[in-house]
């Protein structure tokens, strides 16, 4: 019906996106925004092509990658959080102690 | 018999390596008696050895055998091979024998000194050097001794090395003697250019049949001489043997007396076809040797450390010897060698009894009237000094009058009145000596007086032996005019020392000669009795009168100012600016730079970390740009 | 139809995401993006699979932005963070992100079969279930632990520390 290509484009744009949200974003919080669309992207990624070589088992593995990205969401706040009660900030442009 | 010979070296070199390893966990008893076994056991092989010579075959010699292929690169082989034949024979016999009394004299000698273990280490150490330095049988391995010999005399001089003047001595040695053996060496590396191998009996033979040019030979023996000059403290290479007198007295006995200053008589002695063959080059020692032997007796007249005189008087010694080789008259050098083994040990050692007994005094000034309480003493030091000025019966005269006569004879007659004056001068500033000593009015210092006592028998024991040998040791080398087979010395070293043509002197001519040479030696002593004993006044007079001549030969003719001053400063000078210049700047710079390099390369990089986040994240993304573009394209 | 469909999702997705990098404040930025990600549920959906569908919309659109939102209201920033200013880290990004695009773009050239979405054996639940409990058992149990790791870590570390 849909040509997979298609949706490989979508998620191709979908990735830069998240890259430029990385990178755009000056707070902690958009940035972890950024990394949550490139996941994204590359689940989309994953059926399409799961779709175009008829790859049925592909439907496990961006299970297995949402369940991961809500750990590393869940952990990454509460790091957020840590950082904001000690620094009071959560600009990434003040966080400088791996400097070195 | 004679074929153990090879087993003469390794006595001492086995006692100083056990030394060496343990000495310091030895009591003195064991160290004493085990290196003066050693030595002893060497004296026993070699006495034993001799005998076989005697009785052997003479076709045979040299006896050479040889122990393993040492160097073996390309053309150039050297074996550890020893030698054995008559001339080995004196030597070993001298330098073990000799060796020794000195090792027993100085367990009564160094018996309260701290580095007792190390002392006998490198005694033994260097009666193994020495060793291998006569018996070599190629001059390669004759090198090795020589070396050697040289080593252990550094550290015997600088025994006492928290004295820094002992230290300086030590190195100072050592460097005049690596001057000259800057000479030796490129001998010894033309010789194996020429004749292939350093082999005494291949150069022997090539000098035979015509493989060396005569040119060659004289550049050759030049530079071995210049090593023998360095060696034997000759001119100009003689300054280290004053200042060596720091280091203890029975070290100068053995080193700067008997053994380590006769290697260079004996190389010449050993390489007298060489010498012989040019001419020019034995006219050189000759020369050499009569001028130092006067240079260096005018020098001892002057001086008041009873150490030093003696040391001037080994310098003006081993001249005789040079003199006697050069002139063609190697056994007669070789016998003056041996005879002054005895009575200059003897000189030295009993020096260091009278010094031991007051409790360190050298200098004859704050001596005098000693006769009396060192009875064993003063007997074996007269006996000596007697021996050296050459007065008939002893053994001094014999070795003396036969170099003499042969210089004589050979036509060289201004040599000989060199050599005569010189006598004289002997025996002049050897009864001074004993006269400023032992007889006169006590000028001693109070508090050495009350110490004052007559040496142990352990050291007058060998002074004892070594007074018997000063006026026996003569007989076996009776002058020619008491008939041909009178001189039984010359006779043993027939095989290895070609007697030189010509020379044959009328009986008359002879005793006339010997006349001459007793009549120097007893004006030598008569002087000194009047200058020193019955008008002291004389001396003093004499001093007023020439005051510049006398600074001139108290201050050594200003020899090691002018030394310093030409050689030793620009050198010094020119050492510290290339350190200055080049080794500070150029290789801890370059040293330096790299580190700092290294610091700059690590800042430049530390740079990148900024601890931003988003910038390490941007390197990530660099990265997977490119890893991607790779492998892609 | 299908096409609209598409076209209609992936337009919205994009342009909540545009919002999203625009917005200065995060929780407009959070909203634009639980839009974003139910957008993406239903292209899940088109292509077939429903259960990937639905736990997108249940857990990511639901529970992670939740999350999100937890902590942007507890952190109570009172005035947003513009996005970045600084000229040259957008053209930088931007020109990077251009040659990512390029280069994705041709990989994906020599890639499988750009052909139909075809055959409709998609896998339904029961061969996903099926899949998951034998195949992949052991990721499956592991991600499990993961999840209880991530829950305990996450409470340790953001807890208030007790007043002594």
């Amino acid at each position: 019906m849909i040509p997979s290509n298609y949706f490989f484009i979508l998620s191709i744009i979908l990735f830069v996106l998240g890259i430029i949200a990385f990178f755009v974003k000056r707070d902690l919080i958009g940035q972890l925004m950024g990394i949550e669309i490139m996941l994204n992207a590359a689940n989309l990624a994953f059926l399409a092509l799961a779709k175009a070589s008829n790859f049925p088992e592909a439907q496990a593995i961006v299970l297995f990658v949402i369940v991961v990205a809500a750990a590393e969401a869940a952990v990454g706040l509460a790091i957020i959080l840590l950082i904001f009660r000690r620094k009071k900030t959560i600009k990434t442009e003040d966080i400088r102690s791996m400097k070195g | 018999m004679k074929d153990i010979f090879w087993l003469i070296p390794f006595g001492p070199a086995i006692s100083a390596l056990v030394l060496v390893l343990f000495g310091h966990r030895l009591s003195r008893k064991v160290v004493s008696i085990q290196a003066c076994a050693a030595v002893f056991f060497s004296f026993a092989v070699s006495v034993v050895s001799c005998l076989g010579l005697i009785n052997a075959n003479r076709a045979d010699f040299p006896l050479i055998k040889h122990l393993f292929s040492w160097i073996s690169a390309g053309s150039l082989k050297a074996g550890f091979s020893l030698q054995f034949d008559p001339l080995s024979a004196v030597m070993v016999l001298v330098v073990t024998g000799v060796g020794f009394l000195i090792h027993v004299y100085s367990i009564g000698y160094m018996s309260r000194d701290k580095g007792y273990a190390r002392y006998f280490a490198c005694l033994n150490l260097f009666t193994f050097a020495m060793l291998l330095l006569v018996l070599a049988s190629n001059m390669i391995l004759m090198f090795v001794g020589w070396e050697g010999v040289g080593l252990c005399s550094y550290l015997l001089i600088g025994f006492w090395f928290e004295k820094p003047a002992a230290a300086a001595a030590g190195k100072k040695a050592f460097i005049v003697n690596r001057i000259g053996d800057a000479g030796f060496i490129l001998g010894v590396l033309f010789i194996v250019l020429v004749v292939g191998n350093s082999e005494f009996m291949a150069i022997n033979e090539a000098i035979g049949n015509g493989g060396l040019a005569r040119g060659t030979a004289t550049g050759i023996a030049i530079l071995l001489f210049i090593g023998a000059a360095g060696k034997s403290a000759q001119i100009p290479l003689y300054v280290w043997l004053p200042d060596a007198m720091e280091g203890p007295t029975p070290v100068s006995a053995l080193i700067h007396a008997a053994t380590m200053v006769t290697a260079g008589v004996y190389m010449v002695a050993r390489m007298n076809l060489l010498y012989a063959f040019s001419g020019t080059a034995g006219q050189i020692v000759a020369v050499v040797g009569a001028v130092t032997a006067v240079y260096a007796a005018t020098m001892a007249l002057t001086q008041n450390d009873i150490k030093r005189v003696l040391a001037y008087s080994t310098i003006s010694q081993l001249g005789y010897m040079f003199l006697g080789c050069g002139v063609g008259a190697y056994a007669a050098g070789i016998f003056h060698l041996y005879t002054h083994a005895f009575f200059k040990s003897l000189l030295f050692l009993a020096a260091g009894s009278v010094i031991h007994s007051l409790s360190g005094e050298q200098d004859m000034r704050k001596m005098g009237g000693l006769k009396k309480y060192l009875p064993r003493t003063y007997p074996a030091f007269l006996i000596g000094a007697i021996a050296i000025a050459g007065v008939p019966f002893l053994s001094g005269f014999y070795s003396k009058d036969a170099i003499l006569t042969q210089a004589f004879a050979q036509g060289h007659y201004v040599l000989w009145a060199l050599g005569l004056g010189a006598a004289v001068l002997t025996a002049f500033y050897m009864f001074r000596l004993i006269f400023l000593t032992f007889y006169g009015e006590e000028r001693l210092d109070p508090e050495a007086k009350r110490h004052l006592h007559e040496s142990p028998r352990i050291m007058t024991l060998p002074l004892a032996i070594l007074a018997f040998f000063s006026i026996t040791a003569g007989y076996v080398g009776l002058p020619a005019v008491l008939g041909e087979k009178a001189d039984v010395f010359k006779r043993f070293l027939n095989p290895v020392i070609r007697p030189v043509s010509g020379g044959h002197l009328a009986s008359g001519t002879e005793w006339l000669l010997i006349l001459l040479s007793t009549t120097a030696a007893l004006l030598g002593i008569v002087l000194a009795y009047a200058l020193y004993l019955k008008n002291k006044r004389i001396p003093h007079a004499f001093v007023a009168r020439f005051p510049g001549l006398y600074k001139l030969l108290y201050n050594k003719y200003y020899v090691d100012e002018i030394y310093d001053a030409v050689v030793v400063n620009p050198l010094v000078r020119c050492s510290e600016g290339i350190y200055g210049g080049f080794d500070l700047k150029v290789i801890d710079g370059s040293l330096d730079g790299s580190a700092s390099a290294a610091a700059l390369a690590g800042k430049i990089l530390a740079y990148f970390q900024t601890g931003l986040l988003k910038d390490y994240a941007l390197v990530f993304l660099l990265g997977v740009v490119i890893f991607m573009g790779v492998l892609l394209f | 139809m299908a096409i609209f469909l598409f076209l209609l999702l992936s337009v919205i997705c994009v342009g909540s995401v545009l919002g999203m990098i625009i917005s200065r404040n995060q929780a407009y930025g959070a909203l634009y993006l639980v839009l974003a990600f139910s957008c993406l549920g239903g292209l899940f959906g088109m292509l077939g699979a429903s259960f990937a569908a639905v736990i997108q919309i249940l857990i990511y659109a639901g529970a992670i932005m939740v999350l999100f939102i937890f902590v942007i209201m507890m952190i109570n920033l009172r005035e947003g963070i513009a996005p970045e200013k600084k000229k040259w880290t957008i053209r930088a990004s931007g020109f990077i992100a251009v040659i990512l695009l390029a280069e994705i773009i041709l990989a994906s050239k020599g890639g499988p079969a750009s052909g139909i979405a075809g055959a409709a054996q998609g896998a339904g639940p029961a061969d996903l279930g099926r899949i998951l409990l034998t195949d992949y058992l052991y990721p499956f149990e592991i991600t499990s632990i993961l999840i209880i790791a991530a829950l305990v870590g996450a409470i340790v570390l953001a807890k208030k520390k007790e007043k002594k």
